[in-house]
C-alpha cells in the first residue's frame, strides 16, 4: 500500500512541480475562470453585435436570399413615418422621466428627515418595481379600462362618465396615460437610489447644521442635494436613452396601436412581425450611437462641471464618482475602438 | 421669530405625512383593485363596481380557472428550474471571472475588462434581433436550456457588483495565503469565496428578480405551450379571455404573491442591493 504511494507520487512528481509553479498556475487560472464567461459574452455579444452592423446592410428576412442594399436602411429609418412618430412619442417618456426623478427626489428627501411608519411608506412606493411587467400592464390595461377603475374613482369624484376621455384610444392622453404607469413602477426604486446616496452623509452634518440655525430648505440646497448630485446627473442621461427604450407598457396595455408604439415596439414589430431584419438592425444601431452620445456627455459632464467641487461632497461619494469616471474613461477609449 | 418654528415644523409635518400617504395609496390602489377583483364571482364581476368588496373573501374559482387557462403550474415549474441553474451557474461564473479581472495581472486585462464594460450598453431588446438568429442556427430555440444560456449570456450586471466586492476585499488575504503555499485556485474557494456572502446574495436578489419577471426572451425562445414560464404563461390572457378581468387579476395576484412573501423577507437586503448595484444603473 504504502510502496505503490511512494511510486505514485515519485511519477507525479514533475507533474506536480510543473502544477504548483506560479505561471503555469496562473494560466491554469485565467483559462478556467474565464473561459465561460468569455464565450458567453463572445456568442451572446459580440457576434451577434457584428452580425449587426452586418445585416443593418442588408434587405433580408431571417431565412432566404439577402440583397445588399447600403444605407437604405439607415435612411429608411428616418422616412418611415411610424419610426418617426415613435420618436415623439418618446419625448412623452422622457417628460415622464423628469417627473419620476423629480418626485423620488421629492419622496426621498422627505424620508431622510425622520417619519414614523418609514418601512410601511418606503415598501409601498418600492414594490411595483418587483412586479413583472406583464403583471404590470395587466393592472393598468385594468385600471384604464372604460368604466372601470380610474373612471369609477373619478365618477366617485363626481365627474360624470361621458366627461372622461378613453384613456387608452384618445390620442390626447393615451401616451401620458402609459408613461403614468412607468412613473408609478420606477419611481420607488429611483428614491431607494437617492436615499442610499443621502444617507451616506454623514448624520452628523444634518445635527450640526440644525444647531446652527439651517431650517429644512438649507439642510436640503446646502447638504443632501450635493451629495447627491452625481447620481442625480447620471439618472437624467439614462433617462434619454431609456426613454427610447421604453418598451413593456405600450407592448402589453395597447400593444402599440393608436400612436402609442414606442421605438422599441415597432422595432420589435418590424423585426418579428414584418421581418424586416436589416430595418431593425439599422434601427438598434441609431438607439447604440444615440447611447453612446450620452454616455460622452455623461463623461464629459463629470469630467467639467465637477472637477474639483468636491469640497461639499462625501468621501465616499468622491471615490464612487472617480471610481466612475475611470470607467467611463476606459470604456470610452474601448468604444472608440470598436465603433 | 422663535415662536414661529415650530408651528412651521408642525405644518412641514403635516404636509409630509400627507404627500406620503397620498403616495403610498396612488402606489397600492392600482394593485388592491385587482385583489377585490379576483374574488368576485362572475355575477358579481358584472353587476358590481370594481371599487367595492367582492362578497367573500374565500372565493378562489378564479384562481383555479386561471391557474388552469393559462398553465400557470407549468410556468412556475419553468421558472423554478430556469430560476435554480442561472443564479447557481451565475453566482460562480461572476465571481471567478471577478476574481481573476481584479486579482492578476495578465496581459490583455484591460480589454476583457472594457469589453464588459461596453456589452452592458448595448441595448437589450435590439440584440435579441441577431441573438435570435444565432439561437435559431444552434437549434436551442423551444428548449429550456437554450433560453437558460441566453440569460446566462447575457449577465453583466453581477459581474459588476463582484468586481465592486473584490475591489473592498483587501489583497493581504491572498498574499499571505500564497504565502502558505495556497494555490490560486485555493485562495479563491477556501479564502475569498466564502467572504463573498453578501455580494452573492446581492447578485443573487437582483437576478433572482430579472429572471423571474423577464418575459420578452421567454416569449421569443420558448414558443410551445409546455415552455410558457410564468410571464409568459400571465401574457395568454390577452388572448380569449382579453376582457375577463376577475380571471386576469387572479392570474396577476398568483404571479405578485411569491415576490411580495419574497420582498418581505429580504426587504433590507434588497434595498441595500439597489444601492450596490446603482453604481452601473
Amino acid at each position: 500500500m504504502s510502496e505503490s504511494k511512494a511510486k505514485n507520487l515519485e511519477v507525479k512528481t514533475p507533474f506536480r512541480t510543473w502544477i504548483r509553479s506560479r505561471k503555469i498556475q496562473k494560466r491554469l487560472l485565467i483559462f478556467s475562470f474565464m473561459f465561460l464567461p468569455l464565450f458567453l459574452l463572445l456568442v451572446f455579444t459580440y457576434i451577434p453585435f457584428v452580425k449587426m452592423i452586418q445585416f443593418s446592410f442588408y434587405d433580408m428576412k431571417y431565412l432566404g436570399t439577402r440583397t445588399y442594399v447600403g444605407l437604405k436602411n439607415y435612411i429608411e429609418v428616418f422616412q418611415r413615418p411610424e419610426i418617426f412618430g415613435s420618436l415623439l412619442v418618446s419625448l412623452y417618456y422622457m417628460g415622464g422621466a423628469l417627473i419620476q426623478l423629480a418626485l423620488a427626489l421629492f419622496f426621498a428627501t422627505l424620508m431622510v428627515f425622520k417619519v414614523k411608519g418609514e418601512a410601511v411608506f418606503k415598501g409601498a412606493m418600492f414594490f411595483p418595481y418587483l412586479i413583472c411587467g406583464i403583471a404590470v400592464g395587466f393592472i393598468f390595461k385594468f385600471f384604464y379600462a372604460r368604466g372601470y377603475v380610474l373612471d369609477s374613482i373619478l365618477q366617485a369624484f363626481g365627474m360624470r362618465l361621458e366627461d372622461i376621455p378613453m384613456w387608452l384610444q384618445d390620442k390626447s392622453v393615451n401616451n401620458p396615460a402609459l408613461v403614468a404607469t412607468s412613473i408609478w413602477r420606477y419611481t420607488g426604486q429611483n428614491m431607494i437610489l437617492f436615499l442610499g446616496a443621502m444617507m451616506s452623509v454623514d448624520s452628523e452634518l444634518y445635527e450640526a447644521a440644525a444647531l446652527d440655525g439651517a431650517n429644512k430648505w438649507h439642510l436640503f440646497r446646502y447638504i443632501i442635494l450635493p451629495s447627491i448630485k452625481s447620481i442625480i446627473v447620471l439618472n437624467l442621461i439614462l433617462s434619454i436613452s431609456g426613454s427610447l427604450s421604453a418598451f413593456e407598457p405600450p407592448y402589453v396595455i395597447t400593444n402599440g396601436q393608436m400612436g402609442t408604439g414606442t421605438y422599441f415596439v415597432i422595432m420589435n414589430r418590424l423585426a418579428h412581425e414584418n421581418q424586416k431584419v436589416g430595418l431593425a438592425c439599422a434601427m438598434a444601431l441609431i438607439l447604440l450611437a444615440i447611447i453612446i452620445v450620452c454616455t460622452i456627455a455623461q463623461k464629459l459632464f463629470f469630467k467639467y462641471v465637477f472637477d474639483d467641487g468636491t469640497s461639499d461632497e462625501s468621501k465616499a461619494a468622491v471615490r464612487r464618482r472617480k471610481k466612475a469616471e475611470k470607467e467611463q474613461k476606459k470604456l470610452m477609449r474601448n468604444g472608440g475602438v470598436i465603433s | 421669530m422663535k415662536s414661529a418654528k415650530p408651528i412651521g415644523s408642525i405644518i412641514f409635518s403635516i404636509l409630509k405625512y400627507a404627500a406620503l400617504v397620498l403616495a403610498a395609496i396612488v402606489s397600492l390602489v392600482p394593485v388592491s383593485v385587482c385583489v377585490l377583483t379576483a374574488f368576485k364571482t362572475n355575477d358579481e364581476y358584472a353587476s358590481t363596481s370594481v371599487l367595492t368588496l367582492p362578497n367573500s373573501f374565500a372565493y378562489f374559482e378564479n384562481f383555479k380557472v386561471a391557474m388552469e387557462k393559462a398553465n400557470m403550474l407549468r410556468g412556475f415549474l419553468n421558472t423554478g428550474l430556469v430560476l435554480v441553474v442561472v443564479l447557481a451557474v451565475s453566482v460562480f461564473t461572476g465571481a471567478m471571472l471577478a476574481y481573476v479581472l481584479n486579482r492578476i495581472t495578465f496581459p490583455g486585462r484591460g480589454l476583457i475588462e472594457n469589453l464588459f464594460l461596453f456589452a452592458s450598453l448595448l441595448p437589450g431588446i435590439a440584440m435579441q434581433v441577431t441573438i435570435y438568429q444565432i439561437m435559431y442556427q444552434f437549434h436551442l430555440i423551444n428548449h429550456l436550456y437554450g433560453y437558460m444560456i441566453v440569460l446566462m449570456g447575457t449577465d453583466i450586471i453581477s459581474i459588476y457588483i463582484y468586481l465592486q466586492f473584490f475591489e473592498n476585499l483587501p489583497v493581504s488575504l491572498d498574499e499571505s495565503a500564497i504565502m502558505d503555499g495556497c494555490t490560486y485556485f485555493g485562495v479563491f474557494f477556501r479564502i475569498l469565496f466564502p467572504l463573498l456572502k453578501p455580494a452573492i446574495m446581492t447578485s443573487l436578489l437582483l437576478k433572482g428578480v430579472s429572471v423571474y419577471n423577464e418575459y420578452y426572451a421567454s416569449n421569443l425562445y420558448l414558443q410551445t405551450p409546455q415552455l410558457k414560464t410564468i410571464s409568459t404563461a400571465l401574457y395568454t390572457f390577452t388572448g380569449p379571455y382579453g376582457n375577463r378581468y376577475n380571471y386576469i387579476c387572479a392570474g396577476v395576484i398568483i404571479t405578485i404573491v411569491p415576490i411580495l412573501i419574497f420582498f418581505l423577507i429580504f426587504q433590507k437586503q434588497i434595498y441595500s442591493g439597489m444601492t450596490a448595484g446603482a453604481v452601473k444603473g
